[in-house]
């Protein structure tokens, strides 16, 4: 499969976006390179923001930005764009709707090398808690550079979650990205997927496997992780007899927890998590090696959904 | 040389407010009495003489920005959008409650007049800043005020952002620091004691001035003459007396936020309308 940079492909999005938009503007404390709004500070300096290691500035400058009529994109590894600053988000942008865009970089585990200091598992359900947040986990480098023009065209705060590692490109050109949408990757029978950003390839890997032993698995693409609409999920649980969420972030509070809070009061089949048992991160050589250690690989996702159906 | 009508007709405006701060801590019910009034002069100084703003037009583009980092002293801000009609009267006496506009802290989806939300402390400073970045870039000559707290400055943000202002030479920003000396709990010096002040903006690029917060003339002079100082953010650091204006409460942090008497009402307000007497 062709495999694609999402923070390239992001920042890329920004200039191309920046060109027709004079409004837009980047703020980053001192991790351009690796955020990749260094190609914005390099077609638009005056409208690039170097705010230094000191994202809780950040936060309220890119507020007083806003305020003035300006579309803001602040940017830091996620842990630090959205942990560090949760208080900023929610008092100075989120309680009044502020126009501000936060690009959590570097996330999930994505910065494997790094450790868990630098690897973030609760982002998700730090935004998703906050009224007025939109959160978006793009799954491939095109859903990426959608997402950001989403996010121009959307009034209001935008977390979106963007991977460090290059993934396989599974969306094209042709299909707009619609908030709340959920995208079905590919159809069967006896039990859904409910995925997002790298998960998305795990479980497509577990649905091919399972289909050579005659399991049809429904994958589903859940970019838009807030808001998530109850009839969409709906419409993907139908028939099926078992439900799997999974996700590179902890099993509290991200997607499992989405799912699960719109299910309550209606009858459906037995739901699992698939996502970070309540831990934090560590280092490990590569990528692949430590979303495996964490159980988030096809192999725990088939374990499970063959584990569901066995239950009926 | 300002006029004397001109000093006097400010300061009549902040007994004005005073009295609408007094309205509207009210009886039995808390409020933050004493940071309100120890910024009011300030205030006052800022809405009735110094800023380019159009009451009837609240969010006219060319406009002045005004924040209140220390959302406690809501009050002041109130009552002088009270007088400039922004709001009217009759929510005075609905402040915090359920039926009313005003809230607690600084609320823009609320209240018109207000241009952003604060009163978590320390984030104030950095919003503004943003805003004088965002008006620079647009080329307007529009200026942003804000005050801040001296408890407040124990919050590193604070210094976050008077970096960020320094490095990026905001001469449209002018930031006054409302040194009252007290915290919710106490005097400051016994506390983190933030001082010196004047040396840490210095060291951080602003241009810093020493006033009277209380001394209209002074206030409003310092604010002029900051206008032709180029190239840096500005700091004013006011001098001030909490519960400034209310004899019982001056300098007493424990009418930070309190409810007051029948009989502390009604002295403050006999203070306040013999000292309005004077004018008239």
């Amino acid at each position: 499969m062709e495999m694609a940079s999402l923070r390239e492909a992001y920042g890329k999005a920004l200039v191309e976006l920046g060109a027709q938009n004079k409004n837009i503007v980047a703020l980053d404390a001192d991790l351009s390179k690796s955020t990749r709004t260094a190609l914005f500070q390099e077609a638009y300096p005056e409208r690039f923001f170097e705010i230094s290691i000191a994202e809780q500035n950040m936060i309220g400058v890119a507020v007083g930005l806003a305020l003035t009529g300006k579309i803001p994109f602040v940017n830091s590894f996620a842990v630090f764009a959205t942990g560090r600053t949760y208080d900023q988000i929610r008092q100075s942008a989120c309680i009044a709707n502020i126009n501000i865009k936060i690009c959590g970089s570097s996330s999930g585990l994505s910065d494997f090398g790094d450790g868990a200091t630098h690897q973030s598992l609760e982002d998700v359900a730090l935004m998703r808690v906050l009224p007025n947040m939109t959160v978006l986990v793009p799954v491939d480098a095109v859903e990426t550079k959608k997402m950001v023009e989403f996010a121009v065209r959307h009034n209001g705060p935008v977390y979106l979650r963007i991977n460090r590692n290059d993934l396989p490109v599974y969306t094209d050109e042709s299909t707009e990205f619609e908030l709340g949408k959920l995208y079905q990757m590919r159809d069967g029978e006896d039990a859904v997927v409910f995925a997002n950003g790298v998960m998305v390839s795990k479980a497509m890997e577990a649905a091919e496997i399972l289909e050579k032993e005659g399991t049809g698995v429904r994958v589903v693409n859940v970019s838009t992780v807030k808001p998530l609409k109850k009839d969409e999920v709906l419409k993907y649980i139908k028939g099926v007899k078992g439900i799997v969420t999974a996700e590179e972030h902890s099993i509290i509070g991200g997607l499992g927890s989405a799912i699960v809070e719109l299910l309550r009061d209606v009858d459906h089949p037995p739901v699992e998590f698939i996502g970070v048992k309540d831990r934090f991160g560590t280092s490990a050589s590569n990528y692949e090696e430590l979303l495996e250690y964490f159980g988030l690989t096809s192999k725990s996702i088939t374990l499970t959904i063959k584990d569901l159906l066995d239950r009926c | 040389m300002l006029s004397n009508d001109l000093i006097e007709r400010i300061e009549r405006t902040a007994l004005k407010l005073r009295l609408d701060i007094l309205e509207m801590v009210g009886v039995g019910k808390a409020g933050h009495l004493g940071g309100s009034s120890s910024c009011a002069d300030i205030v006052a100084a800022l809405y009735f003489y110094k800023m380019k703003i159009d009451p009837e037009n609240p969010h006219y583009e060319d406009r002045d920005r005004f924040l209140l980092s220390k959302g406690h002293g809501a009050l002041a801000q109130y009552a002088a959008l009270v007088e400039l009609g922004y709001i009217p009267r009759d929510e005075m006496k609905k402040v915090k409650t359920l039926d009313g506009i005003l809230q607690g802290h600084p609320d823009m989806t609320k209240t018109p007049g207000i241009e952003a939300n604060t009163g978590s402390l320390g984030q104030g400073l950095s919003i503004a800043t943003g805003m004088a970045l965002g008006l620079r870039l647009d080329g307007k000559d529009s200026r942003v005020y804000v005050i801040v707290g001296d408890g407040e400055l124990s919050e590193g943000q604070i210094w976050e952002a008077a970096m960020c202002a320094g490095y990026y030479k905001l001469d449209n920003l002018v930031a006054i620091i409302d040194n009252n000396g007290l915290q919710a709990t106490g005097p400051i010096k016994e506390r983190f004691n933030i001082y010196p002040i004047a040396p840490k903006w210095e060291s951080f690029g602003w241009h810093v001035r020493e006033i009277d917060g209380h001394n209209i003339r002074e206030i409003i002079e310092t604010l002029d003459e900051l206008d032709n100082v180029r190239g840096k953010p500005k700091v004013m650091i006011a001098r001030t007396v909490k519960g400034k204006g209310f004899s019982f409460a001056e300098n007493d942090p424990a009418f930070h936020n309190i409810a007051l008497t029948e009989e502390q009402y009604i002295q403050a307000k006999r203070e306040l309308e013999s000292r309005m007497a004077r004018w008239s």
